[in-house]
């Protein structure tokens, strides 16, 4: 049957498995380079702020992937999230800040802001295992103004957070004498401290999305999504919801608290005015505006909306005189009614996200 | 299949990459700051002109813009060459992560120093980006001790911290005959830290603080702990926090009938507070730093130029960035530079005169200010009583 | 005795205030199982429009006594905020009816970021005080004190809770929400127009919320584009602690929240003996209701109902 495997069939079946092996390969490279290369490019062409808005990106990423476990892939709705953000930060904090004199090294710490990150989704998912939709948001509402409220009262009697003052001087992440947030210089090139950063978060980012697509690929991932499309058919296969639902808060919970630690390693002051209502609505809205379930529509998501602001503060000045004549309204303010009407029309144009999951439909 | 897959794949990885390098481009055109004649000074001012403490940072803002118009109108050399100060503001929202970004933003900008920014609690993350940037820092309004605590050479304050203003209110709510005292504090770290300084100094002076109450700075009812006050027979009240908590909190108190002295500080020794209390407000006792407005040199015409220029009333701390900014002019001019390295030593040592009050710094970049003025609130205005060391 | 009446007479100006913004929750959550996070801000804008148009009134001299200016303005912030809301779902939320259950909710962010900033571009930064159009006098009530604001936001608030139960339950208006509520589909095949019913409800709340927007701002003569926030969300606090979607259910909670908040700040600390203070009211605020949310998943007087997807 030689003759049936044409030179041509062969030829075009190698090429058609080498250019796609190829393909893709060039792709990843690709994107590598650009992600290496993005922030001495952003720092050079318009300023190191925008690698330190790229780290709150990444930061911001880190979270919404977290909380895209708990809301998109298990459909429960988390509206006090941040506080798992404010525990990681805190935890941080805590072990490496003169605050109580001890200075443990990052690999130590970040381990355990991940288990008591963890511990207080689990908290946090017990009491509420009965609850469903609009209750359990009103709930972990509460839930996350209860860990703020701690934080900005625990002062007194005993101080531990120093209440409302915050905590300074945290320790930022160091490898021997290198602290990351300081400027380096390797082989003439400069390093700014965002820009160093950048590179650890950018790291920890991929190795989230890697676990979360892993995630949302296993045995436990189909348990979300079954619980999430119809708990009581999920309970009647066989589901232990319980233990399921537990798991999605606590790994969700943990993802915020990492990011709480980098976050407060990054800043090195912490506050409890960071971890406000405010800012969960704000994770909610990147998760929801990228494109629910969806890993990709979630960083999507969190890159236009941690960068969308940042945008209009440049141009709601020179928007209005190129069209006005002259700047009639406070740029501020109409800074923040362009923010708030690109969500609404993003969602009014795109109601299931900017890159929805296809299984959703 | 695997074909339609294989096909698929590729192209999610390219759109990925498309992504990418669509915002490398984008980013590649957007150009730096147009390039500007050398003679233009930047200086940059931060407060939040967004959210629920918006006024104040606009109020801010003015003090800071008044000055720079001053600075303009006298026609500043610098150095040989004369100067145009152009005022860079920015707004933080107020939010500790957005502070920093904006302190980035005004280094990236060129600035050579910066007034702000309101709350201590972005003024202590940004200060480390001002301090890696080697240029000055004044903030306004922030009182939180650890700004100064922090080893940065770049860092000043205007306003006295809370310590030395939590003292003097403390001996004075004594001195007014108050021996049972409620404190209400907006768990703010100003309004922490005032009424600790507070508690301390009146013990010391042998009062009895009988509770210490707790709002926070959103609410407006405080009825509750009014009245569980009110079971204490405190003869005394002093809250520490802010004029649009005091003003409904003073009504509050006149209508559950509670017969106390009112006493506050600076948060809530303003004209808003007056306008809020109303005909409420009557026999309020407040302090403020330093002498009154319009008994220092250029007060009365920097309120009156303030109303004039920005059809706005002075909210609380124009005067202290109108001060800051005015100081951070005056130790360039002395200097005779308007390079931060060159400047900032002058800076340390200045000895300013300003609508707030004589303006020199101590080792840690605190103000040098030994005085406390105390007014009552009589017929709708603050009226000066005396001035305290 | 008479200082813990004092703080029930708070609770309950408090929470009459809470009950009148947590009925234009419920009402709209319980025909679109949609949580209106704007209507904190509509809330706002009645009180703004209110004291703007007292101002704009007062300044020319018209024979108007302060009763009618009063009545004058009260009316034009109810229409302005009807207006706001009727537009509001047909811009943000109508198009969003079969969408995933989330997207409205962002719009509802989208447009309460957008209405505080309109307002604060309309308004002014700054805190706006209820003018002095009548006195506010305080009666002695067996100890106890209570100003004839108060009283004023107490009756009201209970006159216009009746005629909402009355309007629920005894109207064609009331029968067709209901239906609605139940199933929008076969209330349509009914005969009912979903959209109207659906625009009236959010008119109702906008009303409702315009109203209890001048009674804060009487009360605690205070007003500025950031108050609906922190108000909206109490006032959602108490629609689900009632058991969010039923009316009476959105009146008890609100009552109930008032009055746990201020029992709340002032004997928490004599509860605990001192080691917690009235800076916790919130939290003992909330874990009231998530111990009657364990208790009873679907708040004091909600029934059990199916989720929505």
């Amino acid at each position: 049957m030689k003759e049936l495997l044409t030179d041509h069939k062969i030829s075009s079946l190698k090429t058609y498995f080498t250019s796609y092996r190829h393909a893709v390969w060039i792709g990843y490279v690709m994107i590598a380079v650009a992600l290496i290369v993005l922030p001495f490019l952003v720092e050079s062409t318009i300023g190191r702020t925008w690698v330190r808005i790229l780290d709150f990106a990444l930061i911001y990423g880190m979270l919404a992937l977290g909380l895209n476990i708990v809301v998109g892939f298990a459909g429960l709705l988390d509206l006090g999230y941040i506080a798992f953000y404010a525990v990681g930060a805190y935890t941080w904090a805590l072990l490496a800040s003169p605050q109580f004199g001890l200075h443990l090294p990052f690999w130590v710490i970040i381990p355990i802001g991940f288990v008591v990150a963890g511990f207080f989704g689990v908290l946090l998912g017990a009491p509420t295992l009965r609850l469903r939709g609009d209750y359990l948001a009103i709930v972990t509402l509460g839930f996350g103004e209860i860990i703020r409220i701690f934080l900005n009262n625990l002062d007194h009697p005993v101080n531990v957070t120093n209440g409302p003052v915050g905590i300074n001087l945290i320790d930022p992440i160091s490898i021997g004498s290198v602290d990351f947030t300081k400027t380096q210089e390797i082989f003439g090139l400069i390093f700014s401290g965002a820009h160093i950063y950048y590179y650890v978060l950018l790291l920890l980012l991929l190795v989230s999305i890697l676990v979360c697509i892993r995630l949302e690929n296993s045995r436990l991932g189909r348990a979300w999504v079954a619980i999430r499309e119809d708990e009581i058919a999920a309970q009647a296969m066989g589901i232990n919801t319980r233990n399921v639902k537990l798991l999605a808060f606590a790994m969700g919970a943990s993802f915020g608290g990492i990011a709480g630690g980098l976050f407060a390693s990054f800043q090195g002051f912490v506050s409890p005015e960071s971890f406000i209502l405010l800012e969960s609505i704000m994770v909610l809205c990147m998760v929801v505006l990228g494109g629910m379930g969806n890993v990709w529509g979630v960083v999507l998501g969190t890159f236009i909306l941690a960068i969308l602001p940042e945008v209009l503060r440049d141009i709601s000045s020179p928007l209005q005189e190129n069209i006005l004549g002259k700047v009639w309204l406070d740029p501020e303010s109409l800074r923040m009614v362009l923010f708030g009407l690109a969500l609404i029309v993003v969602m009014l144009v795109r109601p299931t996200g900017l890159w929805p999951s296809k299984k959703n439909n | 299949m695997k074909r339609s897959a294989g096909i698929k794949k590729v192209l999610e990885v390219f759109k990925g990459a498309l992504i990418l390098f669509t915002f490398l481009g984008l980013s590649g055109c957007g150009s730096q700051d147009s390039e500007v004649g050398s003679n233009v000074v930047k200086i940059g001012q931060v407060s939040p002109l967004t959210g629920s403490i918006a006024h104040l940072g606009k109020d801010n803002e003015y003090g800071a813009r008044l000055a720079i118009m001053e600075a303009n109108a006298r026609k500043i050399s610098i150095a040989g060459s004369p100067v145009q100060f152009e005022l860079v503001s920015e707004d933080d929202e107020a939010k500790p992560a957005k502070s920093t970004i904006v302190a980035q933003k005004l280094v990236d900008a060129g600035v050579v120093g910066v007034v702000g920014h309101l709350n201590s609690g972005t003024t202590i993350p940004a200060s480390k980006i001002y301090f890696d940037a080697g240029i000055a820092q004044i903030s306004p309004s922030a009182t939180n001790v650890n700004y100064t605590n922090q080893g940065y050479k770049t860092a000043f304050r205007v306003i006295a911290n809370d310590a030395q203003q939590g003292r003097v209110l403390g001996n004075y709510a004594v001195k007014l005959g108050a021996k049972k005292i409620a404190v209400i504090d907006d768990r703010t770290d100003y309004g922490k830290g005032l009424a600790e300084e507070f508690e301390k100094s009146a013990k010391a002076s042998g009062a009895d603080i009988v509770t210490h109450e707790f709002t926070d700075n959103t609410k407006t009812d405080f009825t509750a702990i009014l009245t569980r006050i009110k079971s204490m027979n405190a003869d005394l009240i002093f809250f520490s926090g802010m004029d649009a908590q005091a003003g409904p909190m003073m009504k509050q108190i006149k209508n559950l009938g509670i017969k106390t002295i009112f006493l506050t500080g600076d948060g809530g020794k303003t004209l808003q507070f007056l306008t809020l209390a109303g005909s409420e407000a009557e026999g309020a006792y407040a302090s403020s730093p330093g002498e009154p407005l319009d008994k220092m040199p250029g007060g009365k015409e920097f309120k009156a130029k303030y109303n004039e220029t920005f059809n706005e009333t002075i909210q609380i701390y124009a005067p202290y960035a109108y001060d800051a900014m005015n100081t951070l002019i005056s130790a360039m001019i002395e200097a005779d530079s308007i390079d931060p390295k060159v400047y900032l030593p002058k800076l340390a040592n200045i000895e300013y005169s300003g609508v707030t009050g004589p303006v020199a710094f101590d080792a840690k970049g605190d103000i040098k200010r030994g005085t406390i003025s105390l007014y009552k609130a009589v017929e709708g205005e603050w009226v000066h009583l005396e001035t305290l060391e | 005795m008479d200082i813990f009446l004092q703080q029930l007479i708070n609770g309950l100006v408090l929470g009459s205030v809470y009950a009148l913004v947590a009925l234009g929750y419920t009402m709209v959550y319980g025909i679109l199982g949609l949580i209106n996070f704007a209507h904190g801000e509509v809330v706002m804008v009645g009180a703004m429009v209110v004291l703007s148009m007292i101002s704009l009134l007062s300044s020319f001299p018209l024979p108007l006594g302060s009763e009618l200016i009063l009545l004058i303005s009260v009316v034009s912030a109810i229409i302005v905020c009807s207006t706001l809301a009727f537009f509001m779902e047909k811009v943000a939320y109508r198009p969003l009816r079969n969408a995933p259950r989330l997207a409205p909710l962002i719009t509802a962010i989208g447009m309460s970021i957008l209405l505080q900033n309109i307002a604060m571009m309309i308004w002014g930064r700054q805190y706006k005080t209820f003018p002095d159009l009548f006195s506010i006098t305080s009666y002695d009530l067996a100890g106890a004190n209570i100003t004839n604001v108060q009283i004023f936001i107490i009756c009201l608030s209970i006159l216009i809770m009746i005629a909402l139960l009355l309007l629920i339950n005894l109207t064609r208006i009331g029968r067709a929400m209901r239906a609605t509520a139940e199933n929008p589909s076969i209330a349509s095949l009914m005969g009912v127009n979903v959209n109207t019913i659906i625009s009236l409800t959010f008119v109702i709340g906008a009303a409702l919320a315009a109203v209890a927007g001048v009674l804060v701002s009487a009360n605690y003569s205070v007003a500025h584009y950031s108050m609906g926030f922190i108000l909206g969300l109490k006032a959602f606090t108490a629609a689900v602690l009632g058991g969010i979607g039923n009316m009476a259910g959105a009146m008890i909670g609100g009552i109930l929240l008032g009055l746990i908040e201020s029992i709340g700040a002032g004997y928490i600390s004599d509860i605990t003996g001192g080691f917690m203070g009235s800076h916790y009211q919130d939290v003992f605020a909330f874990l009231v209701l998530i111990v009657v949310l364990v208790f009873r998943p679907t708040g004091i007087m909600g029934e059990r109902i199916a989720d929505r997807s």
